[in-house]
């Protein structure tokens, strides 16, 4: 595959909760290496259209391809099976708003398990790799402990960790920080643009429009459903073309106007 | 006045040690054959398909709304009529005890899956995972742990009710203190003695369930 075909290709997407269509034909890709982030107000379908990148959430129509994977959707078609669901997710990393570590496992476990139980690793290779992971979002010196006893960031760090032992393709950050308390919310960003400066390809929805505007290469912006406007990420933020795009950034713009008088 | 005279049981200390073995050994036996068909009917009441929904709610609820005594007796005398396979008292008294004790397990074991965050299970499906494998993992670690107070309830719920197995003529404590009874003609004191036996046993374990739920409460 050459470095111009990208790595996240979704097309026509759509998605109903019932009478709600909360997808209406999304397209969207994304390049190797890059990083997208996701923008709009709450309910704008920006988490949706996430988690049906790793059919968290299954479409009604359209497709999707992440790496060498499709997965095309219709609605008298039944859904994927069990296992080729996990095995495709295996594929992916996602890290949640509120962590969702698994709290009856120590740091390291949380790290290790899926990488022994999913991929087979056997436990000393799981160790050492799982160890590398934690050491990356500096958190090694915790690996002993039970989840309960970190505070918000570093389990969002372990989060992190988490997803990345398993050597994921892409990674997909659901408003990773929104849960934080705000002296925590750096410590996150940070780890989060030094995988980004590795070269992670990543899909951000966030609300931190600054971290969107540095870190991001594109930025997704929707409203109902729709992608109302996108573009590389300091263009769309700082000069928007739609309304509804300046609207929801005029919060973002006026406080930073007020920080630099 | 009557005059207690205690000392005169201990001429019938192996038959009350012979009951006593018999009752803890019933307990056991209808526990695990309780969790295992209270499992089985948890995953159907949490299962997609509504035939195995349907089915576990009836078969719950039929055990459920009779008296245990009418289950042991019906399973002795009724049920090898319809069947065809004899039963001897042993096997009717687990059968029925096991059944019973299962449809309560069920409900607690589906509260106790339902009530983990579906955020555990989001996660471990992001991360891979099949729904059985999450279940395995994730899940029932949790929620085991999160039920143990009700499940030890009802297991001494359990244990008391393995002394309905008297009427089947199982030489469990209670039948064995008939037995001490009618030969010593000392009724009072072999009835005492059985009480104060099953609640030696009971006593120290509702505490330790009471622990439990303080130590659970306390980190959650």
């Amino acid at each position: 595959m050459s470095a111009r075909t990208p790595k996240i290709e979704i097309k026509g997407l759509r998605k109903s909760f019932g009478s709600l269509e909360v997808l209406k034909d999304i397209n969207l890709h994304v390049d190797p290496g890059s990083v997208v982030a996701l923008l709009g107000p709450s309910g704008s379908g920006k988490s949706t259209l996430l988690r049906c990148i790793n059919l968290l959430v299954v479409p009604d129509g359209g497709s999707i391809r992440v790496g060498e994977r499709t997965f095309e959707f219709r609605e008298s078609e039944k859904l994927p099976r069990a296992r080729v669901l996990a095995e495709f997710r295996s594929r992916t990393g996602m890290v949640f708003q509120n962590f969702n570590l698994f709290p009856h496992m120590t740091v390291l476990d949380n790290v290790i398990e899926a990488p022994i139980h999913v991929k087979g690793l056997d436990r000393k290779t799981a160790i050492e790799k799982g160890m590398e992971q934690l050491e990356r979002v500096g958190l090694a010196d915790r690996a002993s402990q039970m989840p309960d006893t970190l505070s918000g960031g570093q389990k969002q760090r372990v989060a992190i960790a988490r997803a990345l032992a398993m050597e994921p393709e892409v990674m997909l950050f659901d408003e990773a920080t929104s849960a934080l308390d705000p002296e925590l919310v750096g410590e996150v960003l940070q780890a989060m643009q030094k995988l980004a400066a590795e070269g992670m390809t990543m899909v951000v929805v966030t609300h931190e429009i600054a971290f969107a505007r540095d870190v991001a290469d594109r930025v997704v912006f929707m409203r109902d459903g729709y992608v109302v406007e996108e573009g590389p990420a300091r263009e769309v933020i700082d000069t928007p073309k739609m309304e509804a795009t300046q609207a929801f950034l005029s919060h973002f713009h006026k406080g930073a106007q007020q920080r630099t008088a | 006045m009557y005059e207690w005279d205690f000392s005169i049981l201990w001429n019938y200390q192996w038959l009350f040690l012979e009951g006593l073995g018999i009752t803890i050994a019933f307990t056991a036996a209808t526990v695990l054959g309780g969790l295992a068909v209270g499992m089985t009917a948890a995953f159907c009441l949490l299962s997609p398909f509504r035939i195995l929904r349907a089915t576990a709610l009836a078969f719950i609820e039929v055990f459920r709304c009779t008296p245990v005594l009418v289950q042991l007796i019906w399973c002795y005398y009724a049920l090898p009529m319809i069947s065809g396979i004899e039963m001897t008292p042993v096997t009717a008294s687990v059968l029925a005890l096991s059944c019973y004790g299962g449809s309560f397990y069920a409900e607690i074991i589906r509260g106790g899956i339902v009530s983990i965050d579906r955020g555990q299970s989001e996660a471990a499906a992001a991360l891979g995972m099949t729904p059985a494998l999450a279940m395995r993992r994730i899940i029932l670690p949790q929620a085991l742990r999160r039920m143990l107070p009700a499940l030890m309830n009802q297991s001494i719920l359990q244990f008391k009710n393995t002394s309905l197995v008297s009427v089947l003529a199982v030489p469990d404590l209670v039948y064995q203190g008939q037995i001490a009874a009618h030969d010593s003609f000392r009724p009072l004191e072999t009835y005492t003695a059985v009480a104060v036996s099953y609640f030696m046993i009971l006593f120290p374990l509702t505490l330790l369930v009471r622990h439990l739920e303080r130590r659970l409460g306390k980190s959650e």
